[in-house]
């Protein structure tokens, strides 16, 4: 281990890692914008989607940023001018310190820490205070009416999502991201280990709850009620135009990309390989092409669970208010307390 | 925990659409590359037939847009046989439609009691200007090779014009 790694200097180590940071958010992004939000829908319409921009409008995001970045920088008269110019910065800021935390590989890492589940939960939730101040700053009514739903929102599913991953942190025994895929690709199901232990075998109902709550946390479709556009017009970016609306519009895809990335290491194995087909044991023993190979199996990985949230996406009609709620309190919360205490006992006994 | 299988059915139908989207095509056809052949009676744009038009105006004051404009004099024709008295006709000088303005109601269709106004299934006139819109009586005219032959009518229908 680290025969690659600890080779270069730190600053340059620092220097790759925040060029890796900013690949690892922006990548994803247009990959979904492309692959899901152009041509999955389209197709799922029956229509193609955009076909002029270059081959198969592969380049109709490029279009589209240049459109937006051609336009002004509006701002209501009566708008907290500088609260609204900084509030997409805060809700795209959570998406990058949300992804530092996301290992791609044995050393291909941002940061390693110890308690990294328990950061990446208190981060994700910075962008409530991006989108809550954006509709006060917009100094608009439907502006204000979207930043509340949308915080209620996300603090209601807050609990549903710290809950279910408990269950997996109970199952690992510890809250590093490193060591949780360290644990599943390492383990084996009843002594056998060709496919490691991916906790969505275990953790079943966990990795369920999990993927609502991310559904609702990204204001994915069937929980798009702060920017329910029949009502709001667009929720807390009723205001925003030009390149800020393209921070929030990056913003969105983006954390759908990183969410998708944790998901996929807390139930999924992340970028491991089941470690009995190699011979590895510990993290110590893995060869180093895992490094590049780590990334893809994570792209891949993610990809799919993108897949599952868009798809879910363009299926469903909007929850209620009301029963957007009722949903998160009255089901999927006690929902996870019992998957939390029904892991607490089967650990202990196992 | 009952609405899960109507929820996975939903699933599948985009699913479905997807994958019948991918092998078999889409539903929609790329415009300008390709064109749908627009119905026959469809109400693309409306073709003067000159001749039968007598300047009656009952089409310019059916228009609920008012986007008709007809100016004509009257003229005196040689009588129909020798000895006769002179005829009065009508000659029209002046037969705009503006574009602009119209709404593809078809009222004056349906009013011209002479049958000089048609429907054509003709879809492709937009302008940069918008005054190019107003079209004029060549224009009007040249819409005329569009039109299609009318559709045979209906068993036991009558035909128009014979009594």
């Amino acid at each position: 281990m680290l025969g690659l790694i600890a080779s270069i200097p730190y600053w340059a180590q620092s220097l790759l890692r925040v060029l890796g940071g900013i690949v690892a958010v922006l990548l994803p992004a247009g990959t979904i914008v492309y692959v899901f939000l152009f041509k999955m829908m389209s197709f799922m319409q029956s229509r193609l989607g955009p076909m002029e921009a270059g081959p198969f409008g592969s380049l109709q995001l490029f279009a589209e940023v240049g459109k937006w970045l051609q336009k002004e920088d509006l701002y209501p008269e009566r708008a907290d001018k500088f609260i609204f110019k900084i509030a997409p910065l805060i809700v795209l800021s959570s998406t990058f310190l949300l992804v530092a935390v996301v290992p791609f590989g044995p050393d291909a890492w941002f940061t390693n820490f110890e308690a990294g589940v328990f950061y990446a939960l208190a981060v994700s939730s910075v962008s409530v205070l991006g989108i809550l101040i954006a509709g006060w700053a917009s100094a608009n009514k439907y502006s204000l009416l979207g930043g509340l739903r949308a915080a209620g929102q996300l603090i209601a599913y807050e609990l549903p999502m710290v809950l279910a991953v408990i269950g997996v942190v109970i199952q690992a025994g510890t809250m590093n991201l490193q060591q949780i895929v360290v644990a599943q690709n390492a383990g084996s199901i009843f002594g056998w280990d060709g496919l490691g232990n991916p906790y969505i075998l275990t953790q079943f109902i966990g990795f369920i709850i999990f993927m609502i709550a991310v559904q609702a946390e990204l204001t994915q479709t069937p929980f798009d009620m702060p920017i329910a556009e029949s009502e709001l017009v667009s929720g807390y970016m009723t205001e925003y135009s030009g390149f800020r609306f393209l921070i929030f519009f990056i913003g969105e895809f983006a954390t759908a990309g990183v969410f998708a990335l944790i998901a996929s290491i807390l139930f999924l194995g992340g970028w491991g390989v089941p470690f009995s087909w190699f011979g590895w044991t510990t993290i110590d023993s893995i060869d180093n092409w895992m490094n590049v190979v780590g990334p893809l199996i994570m792209f891949t990985k993610m990809m799919l669970l993108v897949f599952v949230i868009m798809w879910v996406r363009f299926s469903y009609p909007r929850f209620r208010e009301d029963q957007l709620q009722r949903f998160a309190w009255k089901v999927l919360i006690p929902l996870s307390l019992v998957n939390i205490m029904a892991t607490s006992v089967l650990k202990v006994a196992f | 925990m009952a609405k899960v299988p109507g929820l996975l059915k939903g699933l599948g139908v985009t699913l479905g659409t997807m994958v019948e989207t991918v092998t078999k095509g889409a539903n929609t056809v790329q415009y300008p590359h390709e064109k749908e052949t627009p119905p026959i009676r469809a109400r693309g744009v409306i073709a003067l037939h000159e001749g039968n038009c007598t300047s009656c105006m009952l089409c310019a004051r059916s228009c609920p847009d008012w986007c008709i404009y007809i100016e004509g004099h009257k003229e005196l024709a040689p009588p129909r046989r020798a000895g006769g008295k002179p005829r009065q006709v009508n000659k029209l000088d002046r037969f705009d439609i503006d574009y602009a303005l119209c709404m593809y109601c078809g009222i004056c269709v349906e009013v011209c009691p002479f049958d000089a106004l048609f429907w054509s299934p003709e879809y492709e006139y937009s302008e940069p200007r918008i005054a190019d819109l107003l079209h004029d009586k060549a224009k009007l005219g040249e819409w005329m090779e569009t039109v299609p032959e009318a559709p045979d009518l209906e068993a036991g229908a009558e035909k128009k014009g014979k009594k």
